[in-house]
């Protein structure tokens, strides 16, 4: 067995890498990640675990007589013996792949992190140590309350480093933190859910969320059987961001231009500058947002719709996608930038939806005659990229309003809508808040949204399933 | 049949050994060390994972490159069951000190939850089904050209001739093509004795030609419907798919689809073809029979089922011809194993059988928890870093020994669709009613086929649906899907799973117009 190289700092593997580097241009990217969960069923623990792991990243560019190639290959658990290797696959990939169509020259000029030379940090399971005593006395309130608890504790960090060929030497920090609560009736025939995001497990507790959720289970002790239509419908925070992450997935500005996406404009061009709702809607990222603070520079793996392994480095700078209702940008590497001759926009790491209004979730349900307020969607996919017609379901609790109160649960239903579609006709959105993306929310976590209110969402057809 | 100590392969398939690189690495003498801890520990029960997986991806937009990588994951995990909790831990430095290491966090992560099970004043204790020892045994799936020893020049080049073909017919404005290739080692050994030691290939080559009408803005897509397999780089030459066939019809099926008119919503009869049922098994078959799920154990996350364990042996899924397996024998099968994650010899068991459910997926766990005996070995983790879960086996419905053809099952409808290629799905959490799309959707008037039509969904309920099935096609209409990305648990975990079915006649079912739908 070859020497490890784990008591190496990651900046001096970095370090290591670029100097073995025989190409025109290499970019090194070492993340070392760690992570500790805990998941739960029926008021008992069914699994856990603490892993800790390094993957090295290295791209190299290749300059050819049509163009510059690139070539990207990643490892785990790097040993000495596997850093020289390692480079020179890179090496050979970027020799076999042919021209990129995204080369660019590599970023320079991005200032050095500070901590650069400093240890990664790391998460374990004493994340856990207030959390899990927590967890336990929820479980037992829940079994003394006729509730079954389901659901999942995570805990991760992950230290990027990033040096160049051009001399970047760049680290981010990300912790992520997920705590879901899906409460049931032994019957499991009323269900209830709440999530969090947190970056340490200091702010969240398990039977306060507990707590929450013995009230839905309450109201849901009426069944109320309603019919598929349109329906006035309070979409929760949780509901927004998932909606609206898929429109972003959905937002590469060369797709658009291309004439394939829901943001082309028919006869050629992007709908860029064109307005989407008559709400005063500012839809943003922020690497610096408070509380979702995510990379301030691009951390690409590999090369994409939206992302090139070129712009690595370059920095994220904040962006309004939306602003006050008019589509503003759409994401652009450097390359599909000057394609499509849009403004530069990376891809974002956080997504936050201003919607001008300051009224909670509750005080819009006590201004509701008639609706129905959902828990969350589910199974999201699309359905016509023309359109952006997705479809989903509610899920653990739609909610009937009536002047103003919960009046019972709803069952639930399929719904076909697309987020552009409703951002022109939602008639409300409430108080922006931090909120866990239940769909998508075992990789987007960063999201603060308001409730909106939809005045005809399409509920397609009943689902059966609680 | 497997071999006792030598590799085992597949029919028609390359002998291959165990790649030296995986077998050269300390293998035994970290299981070992891990072990020995464990017990050392007082583990009940202890197994050790050790497994790299080289996983590499080929993107091209209109035939230049436009992305790509190659990855390879390499570490090792210890699962305890310790004082009758589980217990997970994983590492990457392959050290007999880092995994002993390992093997005690594992433990203290089942102190852990001992001491949260306590507090919440149950009594749950984790016991295993029973399942003999295996001692060294090696299988190697069925694969001829390992993809990695392809030149990646060659496969580029590969992928942008299909591209430039393609680009050239009238009306294909762009094209998309991707390939997928996967190389998966396991080393799994446990303080029963078990040791394997496995090796399996997987690829995925996928082809998107897009039509877009400037002036009117409307745009649409073909995809290939070849389906991913294991199998190696001989799927991309000919062995197993018919590429040149394929691509030749796209831009014709691509413009007529262009023009083609939307469809009426309303119920019809459908003939649905094994390149789209493949997607509505798995989803409301495959998973609903996932027994952790019927549980609850995936309750707040993937979902339960409505086949709950009360009705095994009494719910009627289907119609009488419905018959359909648990697999993890296919040749070729993307959940094909010699020996799953916990040990577990590969089976073939019943699911459904007369269109009752007679059968679950099943791992030890819960094999013991509900009294079935043995497990079916559906056991996996889709990395080093993962705990395994239960995982879909192959799931197939079967042909009927002496059904009729796809053309003899259009022949027989007066009016419907017939649904090729998967596009759109999605099903609720009970797995209960479900919605998918296809690639091309074609009316059915008076038993012929009469063009294609556009902005096509079918919605059911998994019951209703499978219940109007009236006739399946014969083994000639047989194929093998599947899909690379299945997802299931928390942490996310990503696998592999192959389902094969003959097509099918429906009646009566309802269709959306998904341009409706959007409400235009």
């Amino acid at each position: 067995m070859t020497s490890s190289i784990r008591s190496t700092k990651p900046h001096e593997i970095v370090e290591r890498a670029l100097e073995l580097s025989t190409a025109d241009g290499c970019v090194v990217i070492a993340d070392e990640q760690s992570t500790a969960n805990l998941r739960w069923a029926g008021n008992a623990l069914t699994t856990n675990g603490v892993t800790r792991g390094r993957s090295l990243t290295v791209i190299a560019t290749v300059e050819g007589r049509e163009g510059t190639a690139s070539g990207v290959v990643s490892r785990s658990a790097v040993t000495a013996a596997d850093l020289e290797p390692l480079v020179r696959a890179a090496e050979a990939a970027a020799r076999g792949a042919g021209p990129a169509e995204d080369a660019q020259p590599l970023v320079t000029g991005t200032p050095a992190s500070p901590d650069f030379t400093d240890a990664p940090a790391e998460t374990s399971s004493a994340v856990f140590a207030d959390f899990a005593p927590a967890l336990g006395e929820a479980f037992a309130r829940a079994r003394a309350g006729g509730r079954e608890l389901y659901g999942f504790a995570n805990h991760e960090l992950v230290s990027t480093y990033v040096g160049t060929s051009t001399g970047l030497r760049l680290r981010h920090d990300q912790p992520k933190g997920t705590l879901e609560l899906n409460a049931k009736s032994p019957d499991r025939q009323r269900s209830a859910w709440a999530g969090r995001a947190t970056r340490d497990f200091k702010d969240v507790d398990p039977t306060v969320l507990d707590a929450e959720l013995a009230v839905r289970l309450g109201w849901a002790e009426r069944k109320i059987d309603l019919p598929a239509g349109r329906y006035e419908t309070l979409l929760p925070p949780t509901a927004v961001a998932d909606l609206l992450i898929y429109q972003m997935w959905s937002a590469a500005a060369r797709d658009a231009a291309e004439g394939r996406t829901v943001f082309s404009k028919p006869g050629g061009g992007t709908r860029v500058g064109e307005r989407l709702s008559e709400l005063p809607l500012t839809l943003r990222s922020d690497p610096n947002a408070p509380g979702l603070e995510s990379a301030p520079f691009v951390i690409a793996h590999s090369s994409g719709d939206d992302a090139s392994v070129f712009d690595n480095g370059l920095p994220v700078p904040a962006t309004e996608w939306i602003r006050e209702g008019e589509l503003a940008r759409l994401t652009t590497t450097r390359h599909s930038a000057a394609l499509t001759d849009l403004p530069l926009s990376p891809a974002f790491g956080n997504l936050i939806l201003d919607g001008g209004g300051d009224r909670s979730l509750e005080e819009m349900v006590a201004g509701t005659e008639r609706g129905l307020l959902l828990t969350c969607l589910w199974y999201i996919r699309e359905v016509d990229p023309a359109t952006l017609l997705l479809t989903g379901l509610t899920r653990d609790g739609v909610y009937l309003v009536e002047n103003g109160q919960v009046t019972g649960a709803v069952n639930n239903f399929r719904f076909n809508e697309s987020p552009v579609d409703l951002l022109s006709r939602a008639s409300e959105a409430g108080r922006t808040e931090k909120t866990l993306p239940r769909e998508w929310g075992d990789w987007f976590t960063r999201a603060a949204m308001p409730a909106v209110r939809i005045p005809d969402f399409n509920m397609s057809s009943v689902s059966k399933g609680v | 049949m497997i071999g006792e100590t030598g590799p085992d392969f597949g029919r028609n398939s390359v002998p291959h050994s165990i790649d030296a690189a995986f077998t050269a690495l300390p293998l035994r003498a970290l299981a070992d060390a891990a072990l020995a801890r464990a017990r050392a520990l007082g583990a009940e029960h202890a197994d050790f994972r050790l497994e790299r997986i080289r996983s590499a991806s080929w993107r091209l937009r209109d035939a230049k490159p436009s992305g790509g990588s190659d990855t390879t994951d390499l570490g090792f995990a210890v699962r305890v069951v310790h004082g009758g909790s589980w217990g997970f831990a994983s590492g990457v430095d392959l050290t007999m000190d880092a995994a002993a290491k390992v093997a005690s966090q594992a433990v203290a992560m089942a102190k852990l939850s001992a001491q949260v099970i306590k507090a919440a004043g149950s009594d749950e204790r984790v016991e295993l089904a029973e399942e003999p020892v295996h001692a060294d045994r090696t299988w190697i799936s069925a694969y001829d050209v390992d993809p990695f020893e392809v030149a990646d020049a060659e496969k580029a080049a590969l992928l942008a001739d299909w591209s430039s073909r393609l680009l050239a017919a009238d009306g294909v404005a762009h094209v998309d093509a991707s390939l997928l290739a996967v190389h998966e080692n396991k080393f799994y050994a446990d303080t029963s004795g078990t040791t394997t030691t496995q090796q399996r290939v997987r690829i995925h080559p996928q082809l998107t030609a897009v039509a877009v009408n400037a002036t009117t803005g409307e745009f649409d897509s073909m995809r290939t419907i070849a389906p991913p397999a294991g199998r190696g780089w001989e799927y991309l030459t000919g062995t197993g798919w018919d590429w040149n066939s394929e691509l030749e019809q796209i831009p014709g099926l691509l413009a007529e689809k262009m023009k083609a008119p939307s469809v009426r919503a309303g119920r019809y009869d459908l003939v649905v073809d094994p390149s789209n049922l493949w997607l509505t098994i798995h989803e409301s078959i495959g998973h609903a029979t996932e027994l952790d799920r019927a549980l609850g154990y995936e309750a707040a996350y993937a979902g339960t089922s409505f086949a709950t364990f009360d009705q095994l042996g009494s719910l009627k899924y289907g119609s009488p011809i419905m018959n359909v397996t648990g697999d993890r024998t296919a040749e070729h099968g993307l959940a094909t194993i010699g020996y799953d994650d916990e040990g577990v010899e590969a089976q073939s068991w019943d699911l459904v059988k007369d269109g009752t459910l007679v059968g679950y997926q099943l791992d030890r766990r819960i094999a013991k928890l509900t009294g079935l005996g043995r497990s079916n070995g559906c056991a996996y983790a889709d990395s080093p870093g993962h705990v395994p879960v239960q995982r879909m086996a192959n799931v197939s419905l079967q042909p009927d020994p002496g059904g009729l053809s796809t053309e003899d099952l259009i022949g027989g409808v007066e009016r419907g669709i017939y649904v090729v290629g998967d596009r759109s799905w999605s099903i609720d959490m009970q797995r209960y009613n479900f919605q998918f799309t296809g690639q091309r959707f074609f009316r059915i008037e008076n038993g012929r086929l009469a063009g294609q039509l556009r902005d096509v969904a079918y919605q059911a309920t998994t019951t209703d649906f499978w219940g109007s099935m009236e006739k399946v096609g014969g083994p000639q209409t047989y194929v093998l899907g599947g899909a690379f990305n299945c997802g299931k648990a928390q942490p996310g975990q990503v696998a592999s799973v192959s389902h094969g079915c003959p097509s099918a006649l429906f009646r009566d079912v309802n269709i959306l117009n998904t341009t409706q739908e959007a409400g235009r």
